[in-house]
């Protein structure tokens, strides 16, 4: 009823609307100071996600956007080329599907791959120059782990 | 930005005379309270019987004078100490109250460009020498008028009001100061019976983001208006709930153990309408 009764004389909690507009524009503001975290996140983020697929380092881009309540980290990592994970113990149990959407993307990306970069990588074993062929014809099996 | 060095990491080798502590009070922001908590917390050390300098780093804005009622006695300045025109025991105002503290005003006519980093470090060594407690009362901004008041202190209270703007600018100083100011926290211009309606950030919201030692918290009074009006700093007065909180804080900083900071909490009509049918806040 008092609740009620101060919804009514127009008391709200604006001292949360402040706590979190302070955490999020704090959030912002140490992020904006902090450019060595930045480059050690995104070393480490693109390590990670050069396990899987070969990535253009120079042109990897990392933003932060605020979006309403929420504070938002946006990457572009261009992809070079697939490495399709063989030999290296169990790995290679990924389902051809998800190599084939993978390659696709990479292939259809602006920065087109150049064969010899792809065969840089440890992973990329026997055909690297056929890749962007197969795309076309998904029947063909590229999985040959088991 | 590097980090700003205080002046005395390691004790002098062998010092004749005991040095003062020098504590610089900022804030980022400016109009949280900067200079009338320098003008209270000054006047509260004082009664308790140390020798205190209060000086005014706000070259250009002088306002520590008038604060604490000294501004028809106020003859030179900061800059001429450091032009080296006139001595710094010319320079220093004694306050009539106290008798033990004493003022060193900044320069009105002046800009903050003109000081002398180096030799602001230099004068408050002096100053250090001649007495317990060094309070620097620090400009607005981060520019160079920060760094001249923060150059010759080696800790700092930063004083905050429960806004998301002051929090903001207080993080950002606490940042550029570093640990080795051992930075500690007076939130001021607290209304309580704001924060029990939500309507206002509590001490707990405000130190959760800047996890600071709390020396102490000031609520938002009419009596402080009233008091700066006079040019009679509150903390003259030895009774009443504001003038307490300001002796309790220079009793923390002189070291005592006083009980954590509590602020009595004025409950509105409605609260007390709620109590009488019963109900509870949420």
């Amino acid at each position: 009823m008092i609740e009620w009764l101060k919804k009514m004389l127009g008391t709200q909690n604006s001292s949360s609307t402040a706590k979190e507009r302070l955490r999020l524009v704090l959030m912002t503001d140490h992020l904006a100071l902090a450019p060595e975290i930045i480059e050690n996140m995104k070393r480490d983020l693109v390590d990670v996600i050069s396990r899987y697929v070969e990535v253009d380092r120079e042109k990897v881009e990392i933003d932060f956007e605020r979006e309403d309540r929420a504070l938002a980290m946006m990457a572009s990592i261009p992809i070079i080329a697939v490495n399709r994970p063989t030999g290296g113990g169990d790995d290679g149990e990924k389902p051809p599907v998800t190599n084939e959407r993978a390659q696709a993307e990479a292939t259809a990306s602006p920065s087109t791959a150049s064969p010899s970069g792809v065969s840089a990588s440890a992973n990329a074993s026997a055909e690297p120059p056929k890749r962007r062929r197969r795309r076309k014809q998904p029947s063909g099996k590229p999985a040959t782990a088991h | 930005m590097h980090e700003l060095q205080p002046m005395h990491d390691e004790a002098p080798a062998a010092a004749p005379v005991k040095l003062g502590r020098a504590i610089v009070v900022t804030s980022g922001k400016g109009g949280v309270g900067k200079t009338t908590t320098t003008a209270n917390l000054g006047t509260a050390l004082a009664k308790r019987g140390a020798r205190v300098a209060l000086v005014d780093a706000d070259v250009g804005l002088r306002n520590l004078d008038i604060v604490l009622g000294l501004e028809s006695r106020v003859k030179y300045h900061v800059l001429d100490v450091l032009d080296e025109s006139v001595t710094l025991d010319e320079a220093l105002v004694p306050d009539k109250h106290t008798g033990t503290l004493m003022l060193l005003a900044a320069a009105q006519t002046r800009e903050k460009d003109e000081v002398d980093t180096e030799k602001m470090r230099e004068l408050v060594q002096r100053l250090r020498e001649k007495f317990d407690y060094v309070l620097i009362d620090c400009p607005a901004g981060i520019e160079m008028g920060f760094k001249n008041a923060v150059v010759g202190a080696d800790e700092a209270i930063v004083v905050c009001t429960p806004e998301v703007s002051a929090v903001r600018d207080v993080d950002r100083v606490v940042g550029l100061l570093g640990n080795k100011f051992k930075p500690q926290l007076i939130i001021n211009r607290l209304r309580p019976a704001l924060v029990k309606k939500g309507k206002m950030l509590s001490v707990e919201d405000v130190n959760a983001i800047l996890r600071l030692p709390l020396l102490g918290v000031i609520a938002d009074e009419p009596e402080i208006i009233v008091t700066t009006n006079k040019g009679e700093p509150l903390a003259l007065r030895d009774e009443g709930a504001t003038a307490s909180a300001y002796h309790a804080i220079a009793a923390r900083i002189a070291g005592e153990d006083v009980p954590a900071p509590t602020v009595e909490t004025k409950d509105s009509f409605l609260d007390k309408l709620g109590s009488f049918f019963g109900g509870r806040r949420a």
